[in-house]
């Protein structure tokens, strides 16, 4: 199985929101707390360590690429 | 503190007054009197080698010291004619508990299966072992064993080594064939090779106690994240034979050794975790962990085994079994290349897939030891959202690691053969072999493959043809009229077998080549390979 980029909410904006309103309210250092144990759990829900390995890739290359932009733009 | 020792003499050998110009000449020569080096000599004698083994002290029992031994190593000892006597000592176990504060997270049972000679797990302590294994070394007539025997110089010719030793009598010198330095971490063979041992040191300290009492706790392994008694850290409960108890606390990375280690200063902390002090302390020490190895476990004729060529964080059980390991992968092969029955390029497969093993035993005690000393604050993070999802969930449970204790390891070997027929189960080539109970001349199967000679040996499931076996080759028969009786159906489940099926097991009890129906032509190949021609 390979990662799945497409959209695949029906609503995406609900999703978005779960995902926000559960961070409502909360310390930084809850919300880390937090999306650790949500990284965890949907992690562990995918079952591939070839998926979670890609997601991985994807996140930190868009890390990269944030980064990038702000060097470009401090230039 | 109390202290176990044995204590042996130094004796003056004859290859110490010959000249200067023509030192005596040996096959082998095993430095370092610890449990891999003295098994590897008891293997290689009992494989008709004559062994010199050196040993630079006088007596054992002192030092850091290994408790936990394996399964696989008490099969490795039961060919060595000593796994009884280790296993009638030792505290048998296969339970491990895992808490979080004073909850109980989780627990898992190393053999939960019946019909398997030896159990998951003995722990004895070092010194017995090592006592054990010279008794058995002082059987055998063709180990040489040389106490105070300081290797201080290793030449390196073509065909040979020459080393120089340093006694109470003053330096001597022998010529080695080949040379197996079993001398430990701090190896000083390594060093004169000019070998590297690169890998990573951990910050955190741990203080390791063994102490005496009379305890009613179970013979389990016990694990502690966070314990109310120790906040914020890990510990480990561990039971030894004659009422000592092992207990592993982690300090923090400043700690102050000569501080911590004083037994003062251990005591309130153990009372606090034993809910007494009615305790006598056998031992007190201090370490760091390190993950390390060698590039090559081989440097022409001198090759490196256990400690001396690979070093791992103690949380698993992986230090002196992968030692053990080690000797029975040399010994069968370096006794054949001293036979002349196969190439020298033999060896070469003890480096691929002994150091294919410590980079697993490497990766797996790295991720225990990042698992108990989180290095950033988000890893620590991730970690108690493991400890929090565990209460609740499967998989949470099963992501604590306090420690993922030593399993055999599988060779990718060139060999092995590669599987030519349809298996749904059994084990692969480059697999231990797993035990079954049997019934007949032998009890299970490791039993049956030591009164098959510890040699190349085909396990046969009978379908009433002969089998046409290569000469040197043992066999193992499965039912048939003269063949073992496997009464319970284990040994066929466990090896996926049918009638006709056979296994071909190398020396070590390593699955080589495995066929549903075995032709001479196919056997002659798979033991080609097995054996380094081809």
């Amino acid at each position: 199985m390979t990662l799945s980029t497409e959209s695949n909410f029906t609503k995406p904006d609900d999703a978005f929101r779960a995902v926000v309103e559960a961070h409502r309210g909360l310390s930084d250092a809850q919300s880390a707390d937090l999306d650790a144990a949500l990284v965890l759990i949907l992690a562990n829900h995918i079952g591939d360590i070839g998926v979670l390995r890609e997601a991985i890739e994807l996140a930190k290359r868009r890390m990269a690429t944030a980064d990038q932009q702000a060097q470009q733009q401090q230039q | 503190m109390a202290q176990t020792k044995t204590q042996f003499g130094y004796r003056r050998h004859p290859d110490q007054d010959r000249r200067d110009g023509d030192p005596a000449e040996h096959a082998v020569v095993v430095v370092g009197a610890g449990p891999v080096g003295l098994s590897l000599a008891i293997d290689l004698a009992q494989r008709g080698q004559s062994v010199v083994l050196l040993d630079d002290a006088d007596r054992i029992g002192e030092g850091s010291r290994a408790i936990c031994f394996s399964k696989r190593s008490l099969e490795f000892w039961d060919r060595l004619g000593i796994g009884q006597r280790m296993v009638d000592k030792g505290v048998v176990w296969s339970v491990g508990k895992i808490f979080h504060g004073d909850h109980l997270l989780y627990q898992f049972n190393l053999l939960p299966e019946q019909g398997h000679k030896r159990p998951a797990f003995i722990n004895l302590q070092q010194f017995y072992a090592e006592a054990y294994l010279v008794d058995r070394v002082e059987e055998l007539p063709n180990i040489d064993l040389r106490w105070r025997n300081k290797v201080t110089g290793l030449e390196v010719r073509n065909d040979h080594v020459v080393l120089t030793i340093e006694t109470p009598d003053g330096p001597y010198r022998i010529g080695a064939s080949y040379l197996v330095a079993c001398d430990g971490a701090r190896s000083s063979l390594r060093q004169m090779v000019g070998a590297e041992f690169a890998g990573q040191v951990f910050e955190d300290q741990f203080l390791i106690a063994d102490v005496k009492m009379a305890a009613e706790f179970p013979t389990e392994r016990w694990f502690w994240f966070d314990p109310p008694f120790h906040a914020g850290r890990s510990a480990l409960l561990h039971k030894q034979p004659d009422d000592i108890w092992r207990i592993d606390l982690q300090l923090n990375p400043d700690a102050d050794p000569t501080v911590e280690k004083r037994p003062e200063n251990v005591r309130p902390r153990l009372a606090r975790m034993l809910g007494h002090d009615k305790f006598e302390f056998e031992w007190i020490s201090l370490y760091k962990f390190q993950c390390r190895r060698m590039e090559r476990f081989l440097h022409g004729r001198v090759m490196f085994a256990g400690d001396a060529a690979h070093q791992v964080s103690p949380f698993g059980a992986r230090g002196a079994n992968s030692g053990l390991e080690d000797a029975e992968n040399l010994a069968w092969k370096l006794d054949r290349v001293l036979r002349g029955s196969s190439p020298q390029a033999l060896l070469a497969t003890y480096h691929t897939e002994r150091s294919a093993a410590a980079d697993e035993n490497i990766r797996e005690s790295t991720r225990s030891t990042d698992f108990m000393a989180p290095v950033s604050p988000q890893e620590a993070r991730l970690r108690k959202a493991v400890l929090s999802l565990a209460k609740e969930t499967e998989f949470g449970k099963r992501m604590i690691n306090g420690g993922r204790l030593s399993v055999p390891s599988v060779y990718e070997s060139p060999l092995s053969s590669a599987d030519g027929d349809d298996w749904r189960g059994g084990p692969r080539p480059g697999t231990s072999m797993p035990d079954a109970p049997v019934a007949g001349e032998a009890a299970f199967l490791t039993e049956a493959f030591i009164k098959a000679g510890k040699r190349f040996t085909l396990l046969a499931f009978s379908n009433g043809a002969d089998i046409d076996t290569p000469e040197d080759v043992g066999v193992i028969r499965i039912g048939g009229p003269d063949g073992l009786a496997d009464p319970q159906g284990l040994a066929s489940r466990r090896y996926d077998a049918e009638p006709g099926t056979a296994y071909l097991l190398r020396p070590d009890g390593y699955v080589a080549a495995r066929f549903r129906h075995p032709t001479r032509a196919a056997l002659d190949a798979a033991l080609a390979r097995a054996t380094g021609h081809s």
